[in-house]
């Protein structure tokens, strides 16, 4: 049985890559993940807020008190060099990994505005990352910045990025676009290797006691799927770029369904926190098992034949899926 | 090959050669030598190897004391060895110097020489510390410039390996140590050559070893003591030449050439001024200049102070000499004079009978003082004091550089003579703490010494605030050497940094007629004149100035340096002095960005060159208008309304014209008045907090957590609301406890808050409309000033509340006792005041403070202000500093006092019961003191005794009356912080503990030398980064609240006031009630933990909820009720001691140093925060009554 699939370029044993998380910031847990069988990695995430501001953070506290008082014109050791900045911390991770592990690395570069957070793709290719997953991750709060202006943005880092390395580029987006498809087709003239759909963006909750905003993590469910199901199967056949599926993946038949809408490669991570690295194997384990007994010989095989273009009412993806869904509840 | 030029200051200089030079150095942090320990870790700590190729061990001690001992047993046991230090740590060490002497131990200590504490303590230069150690038996070697601290270091080290005498390397502290200078440095080959490698082996083999063994350090009888004392004569005989061998073998290296004394003058000199010291450079410069216009005056530069050759010493005076001035750096009351004059005087009449005498007369010798505490020296009082020199009567034991007219000792000189060459460049930079000033000049200094054949020096003046203070840059460059070692009075460049200067100090009195004025200022070109005060309109005007203005702080906001403005105000400098072609300048500028930036990210680097360009573009030079026409000026110092002693001479100080106060000025015996730091309005906060009436729940933390006492509450009748000015806030106070039309008012006292947000981050009241705003919510100051100070003055004139009717042991309850301690120099936002204040709101009316050198010494007591106050009737805190190491001990003393004035004043009480009446005797005798309103009563009885004893006519009520005060209950505090009280201090604080006495000791735990510059402590946690530590710390923290509880007998309280308040409260009153020894360990956050201090109580917070720092009380009162004396007040962690300690940049900083170690030790850290809340737990359960370990 042929499990093997192509993504942005890269050949991958498998459809199974753990998405962005904390879990890969261990080298120890991207080897387990490569020995119970993931394709591929994401790692977690270089935000452009670490690159910024934790330089300017040590920058301000090594600096701020200096000079001030005559006992103490200054409050630290101040070190020769700083040896690892994050981002430095970030590019010898991968350095470590690519010593580890065979799997492809694909190194996650987090920010929203074009500036000097970029140039780190080209450190992530020169510490030999095998691919980039630019994630745009942009709440736009400003009622004064237009869609189209917003849009531009994503086209232009991404550019400005394609045009620093060498190495595929993926991009990772959030479903909050008006006209996505169209996005989806500028990104992919513009160059993108492939596509990421979708980001998930923790939501707020509120804590009443202490009037306060809260960040909650809450982790995902295999319902939350169909969002990039749907998009997917849209979208596969007319880009040019690769389709990766992220969120809700959580059991070989959520592979296989995103798989037969058109993923190239799906994408793990609340199912990996809740039961551990070693699901990955069982996941591959049913996949195998749902494949033979449904009699497939390879993932390419059943790749996109449940895509808008393929399946028998195409219809079922757009609106009248909607009313259909209300019709049968009355 | 050309030695390389550097810029480096004195303490740099003479650390560079220790380090190379030595195998194991000792240290302890003190002002102004601790940065050559830093220095030596720090080098230490990179790998940085001595001549050798050995990386020298570098330990801290524990006190000076310690070093001493470290020193004294590594050379015993044959390493090469040094310490630095100043002042008392100096005194600290002279019992072991005086045995390393005894055993002929070649050793070089090398000092910052600071003035020692008398009747008050001073950080600043004198040589009253190195004096003091003059008989010790060591070789001393004053050097007077920067690149002399260098050379005389490795001279130093040469000749005591030949000599076997141990020498002490000195500069003067901070005029040397400080100050900043193009020097050739010394290459490792350099100093190679003047090290005997035979003289380093031979050191070795008289060391102690178990191989060939001996006895060193017996103990010697009447018989035999004194002749074996003899024995080393030859060694101090032969010790001079042995130094001048050294020092023309170092000539022959180096071009520079030294003698013993050097003589520097007209060859047929009438009057010579012998001097030590940077003076000597003063001097030196002073003589050639006069020498030039025709004056027959010389110097002697005294370079080997011990041994004194006298030979050496007559040989170097012309033969014309009729006169002497010895001056020296230090005053001995009650000697002859001081020791230079006493050794010139000796030597000229010893050497009088000897063959060498070549002098034609016999000269007459007079001795002068000098630049105590690091008075400036300057060429105009040389002059002076030649001129004295010439009179037929010249004045002995005469001052200079001060007005005396209580003893009439100075002498007269006129400040308008200046010696300052044409072709310099004099800038004076005014700037505060916090903006850079002093960064960006000691990095222009570099780029114009390091990069241009310019020579260039720096000196930095400090104030002793901790918050706002106020920096002034002394710069000079030109193609010259200089030596100028005091401040610029002529200035043809003055840069005010930061706008509101301009109001509070006389800057351009120091500017040169057509120099330069730059001026950061919230205005543009075209609208800054009209905001200037008048006098500065007129001095731009009549000296014609140059007149540059920049608005700095709105550049370094769009090139997102926030409040740095450094960068720009360099280029700007750069850009109109032309002491480099602009462009090249600022190429330079640029260059010294990568180099200092480049380590912490591109991101830095381009926001400063962003910085760099766009300064350029917003420098814009005013058009000067011909006549002045602005209608204000300068603002007075302080207030009409000030005493008059802080009208007369403590607003002189704050002015910055104290130089100019008289002998007479200042009491005889450093008592200085309380209750003046209200009179000092510094206007420091940008933002101040603004009470939301309507939102507040009136829980009272704000004031509670206030650092500087400036968030006060009171509740009074409500007729003060209606009398109250428009503007004023108020509402009815909540709560059962109040009578009817009681009013509330939290109110904010503009002008001493210092804007750090505390109260803001700690208030729990949001507004129900909109969460964003509080009870508190900051808003810019000087919109809302006026009302605001209107509104503090009619808050200060209501009326106190009744004490006794407050719940003093609520949070909410001790915030309306006024607290007695205000207005502090402390940080913004600093963790140890609140506690400190709380101290005074509970207890003031009768405390007795002791308190340890450091941080809290400084905010406390150094003038010109001090906020320790007092009440409306007078009473308040009795506060003293005696040394860093003896505060237990020191506050035991008081606590002596009052037991035995006490018992005293009893006996005479029983005594003279006869004629006072059985009856007020009897209550005096048996007053319950227990409590406030037993001592307030105790109060008045005592007052009616006073006034009843003042009526009888005998010498036991007169005897009375001198310790009726004593019958008052009293509260002793023994305060102050982890340095300390871990450290230096810990034996004395043992024994206190131990003494069973009733003293209170406040422990304010930072964790670190706070006031030195964050130097490691046995305070300092597992994986923290701090001076001396530079690789984290790898032992866990002391944990001294265990210690103490060891005694049985001693009341013990770990308390962090942002994790419980109400626990911390309730800890100060068992405290002081515990009739015996009580300790409160106090975490206080720290600008050294690398923080927004805004977040220092959540920091507390974490601390507790990670465990780290466990809150608990232990009071024995607790066993005689059968209760277990020990209550844990914190419960089982809920976050990892990682939650709480990466908000820190002292931990966070070693996982960009050493990931690797940095993770190994927060595993440590976790694992010793876990065993300890575990010990914590199992001491809760085996104090608990019934498991027998409690009665034991």
């Amino acid at each position: 049985m042929d499990l093997s699939t192509r993504y942005m370029g890269l050949t991958l044993k498998n459809p199974l890559v753990p998405s962005a998380s904390p879990l890969s910031s261990e080298v120890d847990n991207v080897r387990h993940m490569e020995d119970v069988g993931a394709a591929a990695v994401v790692l977690y995430s270089l935000f452009e807020e670490q690159i910024h501001h934790e330089a300017r953070e040590i920058d301000h506290f090594l600096t701020t008190f200096n000079e001030s008082y005559a006992e103490a014109l200054s409050y630290f050791p101040e070190p020769e060099e700083f040896k690892n900045l994050h981002a430095e911390e970030y590019l010898e991770h991968i350095r470590k990994l690519k010593e580890a592990v065979s799997i492809p690395i694909i190194a996650s570069l987090n920010g929203v505005s074009a500036g000097g957070w970029m140039k780190y793709a080209r450190y992530i290719e020169e510490a030999g990352a095998d691919a980039i997953e630019l994630n745009i991750y942009y709440i736009p709060t400003d009622p004064r910045i237009t869609s189209q202006e917003i849009e531009a943005m994503y086209v232009e880092d991404l550019k400005t990025v394609k045009s620093s390395v060498k190495i595929p580029v993926a991009i990772k987006l959030s479903p909050f676009f008006t006209a996505f498809a169209n996005l989806a087709k500028r990104l992919d003239e513009a160059g993108a290797d492939a596509l990421v759909l979708f980001n998930r963006f923790y939501q707020p909750d509120i804590d009443l006691e202490n009037l306060d905003v809260v960040p909650d993590l809450i982790l995902s469910t295999s319902f939350e799927m169909r969002l990039p199901l749907r998009w997917i199967a849209i979208l596969y056949g007319r880009l040019k770029a690769s389709l990766a599926a992220t969120t809700g993946i959580h059991t070989a038949t959520d592979v296989i369904k995103m798989l037969m809408v058109g993923a190239d490669v799906t994408m793990l991570a609340s199912v990996l926190f809740q039961e551990g690295i070693d699901v990955i194997s069982e996941i591959l384990a049913d996949m195998r098992r749902w494949m033979e007994e449904h009699e497939y010989a390879s993932v390419s095989q059943m790749k996109g034949s449940m895509s808008y273009q393929n399946v028998a009412e195409p219809s079922a993806f757009e609106r009248a899926n909607y009313i259909k869904v209300l019709q049968s509840l009355q | 090959m050309p030695r390389k030029m550097v810029t480096v200051d004195g303490n740099e200089a003479a650390a560079y050669v220790a380090f190379k030079l030595n195998e194991v150095i000792s240290i302890y942090p003190i002002t102004p030598a601790s940065p050559m320990g830093e220095w030596a870790d720090a080098w230490a700590a990179m790998g940085e190897k001595n001549i050798w190729g050995t990386v020298p061990a570098v330990v801290e001690m524990q006190s000076e004391g310690g070093a001493a001992g470290a020193v004294h047993g590594a050379l015993q046991s044959g390493s090469l060895t040094t310490t630095f230090t100043a002042s008392q740590g100096l005194l600290l060490m002279i019992p072991n110097m005086y045995k390393i002497a005894g055993e002929l131990t070649p050793t070089v200590f090398h000092i910052a020489a600071r003035t020692v504490a008398t009747h008050a303590l001073s950080i600043f230069g004198d040589h009253s510390d190195v004096m003091a150690a003059r008989q010790t038996g060591w070789a001393m070697m004053p050097s007077a410039s920067v690149q002399e601290a260098q050379d005389f270091a490795l001279i130093a080290q040469a000749a005591t390996l030949e000599s076997r005498i141990p020498f002490l390397h000195f500069f003067d502290g901070f005029r040397t140590s400080h100050e900043i200078q193009k020097i050739e440095k010394l290459s490792e080959d350099d100093l190679r050559a003047l090290i005997n490698e035979e003289l380093v082996r031979a050191h070795r083999e008289r060391a102690l070893s178990p191989e060939h063994p001996f006895i060193r350090g017996t103990a010697q009888n009447p018989d035999h003591f004194f002749q074996a004392r003899e024995t080393v004569n030859p060694y101090y005989q032969a010790c001079p030449q042995i130094v001048q061998k050294c020092m023309d073998q170092f000539a022959t290296l180096t071009g520079r050439r030294y003698h013993l004394f050097d003589y520097v003058g007209h060859p047929q000199a009438d009057r010579v001024i012998v001097i030590m010291g940077s003076g000597a450079e003063t001097v030196e410069e002073t003589v050639r200049y006069l020498v030039e216009r025709g004056e027959t005056v010389g110097v002697v530069k005294v370079r080997l102070y011990r041994p004194f050759s006298v030979e050496a010493f007559i040989r170097a005076l012309p033969a014309s000499t009729a006169v002497i001035a010895a001056l020296d750096r230090t005053k001995e009351p009650g000697s002859v004079g001081e020791p230079l004059y006493e050794d010139v005087s000796c030597a000229i009449n010893e050497a009088r009978f000897e063959d060498y005498w070549h002098l034609k007369t016999l000269p007459r010798v007079i001795g002068g003082r000098y630049g105590l505490s690091s008075k400036e020296f300057t060429p105009a009082m040389v002059k002076g004091v030649f001129d004295e020199m010439a009179k037929d009567r010249p004045r002995n034991h005469f001052t200079v550089g001060i007005v005396d007219d209580v003893s009439g000792t100075h002498i007269t000189y006129d400040p308008a003579f200046s010696i300052e060459p044409d072709n310099g460049f004099r800038g004076i930079f005014y700037g505060l703490g916090a903006d850079g000033t002093v960064s960006a000049n000691k990095n222009s200094i570099k780029i114009i010494g390091e990069t241009t054949p310019n020579h260039a020096q720096g000196y930095f003046v400090y104030d002793s605030k901790k918050a706002g203070s106020v920096t002034i840059s002394h710069l000079r460059f030109g193609p010259r050497p200089i030596r100028a070692p005091y401040l610029i009075e002529r200035a043809n460049f003055v840069a005010c940094h930061q706008f509101p200067f301009l109001r509070k100090y006389d800057m351009l009195r120091f500017a040169e007629p057509g120099g330069t004025f730059l001026l950061n200022a919230p205005y543009g070109p075209q609208e800054v004149w009209e905001q200037l005060p008048r006098s500065v309109q007129q001095a731009i005007i009549q000296k014609k100035l140059k007149f540059y203005t920049i608005d700095a702080y709105r550049v370094a906001r769009q090139a997102g340096l926030g409040q740095r403005i450094n960068t720009i105000m360099q280029t700007a400098f750069f850009a109109i002095s032309h002491i480099i072609p602009k462009e090249e300048a600022i190429q330079k500028i640029k260059d010294a960005i990568v180099k200092t930036y480049g380590k912490r990210g591109e991101d830095i680097v381009q926001q400063n060159f962003r910085a760099v360009d766009q300064a350029l573009e917003n420098l814009h030079e005013v058009p000067v208008p011909e006549s002045a026409t602005s209608t204000f000026d300068l603002s007075p110092p302080v207030p009409d309304q000030a005493p008059d002693f802080v009208k007369n001479v403590l607003s002189e100080i704050i002015a910055g014209r104290g130089d100019t106060l008289p002998v007479s000025a200042f009491p005889a015996d450093g008592t200085f008045p309380s209750g003046t730091a209200q009179w000092e309005k510094r206007n420091i906060a940008q933002e101040i907090p603004v009470w939301d009436e309507k939102t507040c729940i009136q829980c009272g933390k704000c004031a509670f957590v206030c650092p500087h006492a400036v968030i006060r509450i009171k509740v009074y009748h409500k007729k003060y609301a209606r009398q109250a000015p428009k503007g004023f806030k108020y509402t009815p106070a909540r709560g059962r406890e109040w009578e009817a039309d009681t009013y509330y008012t939290i109110q904010v006292s503009p002008e001493d808050c210092t804007g750090c947000q505390l109260c803001v981050e700690v208030c729990p009241a949001k507004n129900k409309e909109n969460t964003r705003l509080k009870a508190l919510n900051m808003a810019p100051q000087a919109p809302i000033l006026e009302q605001e100070k209107v509104n503090w003055d009619y808050f200060l004139s209501l009326p106190e509340y009744d004490r006794s009717k407050l719940k003093k042991d609520s949070v909410k309850g001790s915030q309306f006792l006024r607290p007695l301690f205000e207005f502090s120099g402390a940080c913004a936002g600093c963790g140890e005041t609140p506690y400190i204040k709380l101290a005074t709101q509970l207890f003031g009316d009768r405390m007795i403070v002791a308190n340890a050198t450091g941080c809290s010494s400084i905010y406390g007591g150094n003038l010109p202000t001090t906020p320790w106050t007092f009440n409306e009737e007078g009473l308040g805190p009795a506060w003293s500093n005696s040394l860093f190491e003896d505060n237990a001990e020191f506050g035991l003393g008081f606590r002596l006092t009052i037991d035995q004035q006490q018992r005293f004043a009893r006996e005479l009480l029983q005594q003279l019961a006869p004629r006072l009446g059985d009856r007020l005797v009897n209550e005096i005798l048996q007053a319950d003191q227990s409590d406030e309103a037993g001592i307030y009563q105790q109060r008045l009885r005592v007052q009616a005794l006073k006034k009843q004893l003042k009526t009888i006519d005998a010498p036991e009520a007169q005897m009375l009356l001198s310790v009726a005060d004593f019958l008052v209950k009293k509260s002793v505090w023994i305060i102050g912080g982890d340095g300390w009280a871990y450290d230096i201090g810990f034996g004395g604080l043992d024994h206190v503990l131990a003494s069973g006495r009733d003293v209170n000791i406040l422990i304010m735990d930072t964790e670190v030398y706070s006031n030195t510059g964050g130097q490691n402590s046995k305070a300092t946690p597992l994986g923290a980064v701090a001076k001396f530590a530079a690789g984290g710390k790898r032992t866990p923290k002391k944990d001294i609240a265990l210690q103490a509880i060891g005694y049985g007998n001693v009341y013990v309280a770990r308390v962090a006031m942002g994790a419980n308040d109400t626990h911390t409260v309730k800890a100060f009153l068992e405290a002081e009630s515990f009739p015996g020894p009580s300790l409160i360990v106090a975490y206080s956050h720290c600008i050294a933990h690398g923080y927004n201090l805004k977040y220092g109580l959540r920091q507390q917070k974490l601390a507790v909820d990670s465990a780290y720092w466990p809150l608990f009380r232990y009071d024995p009162r607790r066993l005689e009720k059968g209760e277990s004396p020990f209550i844990l007040d914190s419960r089982d962690p809920k976050i990892s001691f990682e939650e709480y300690a990466y908000n820190e940049t002292r931990y966070k900083m070693l996982t960009k140093i050493d990931p690797m170690t940095a993770r190994e030790l927060l595993q440590q850290a976790q694992e010793v925060v876990n065993s300890r809340w575990h010990l914590y737990k199992q001491l809760a359960k085996a104090f608990e009554p019934g498991n027998g370990k409690a009665a034991s």
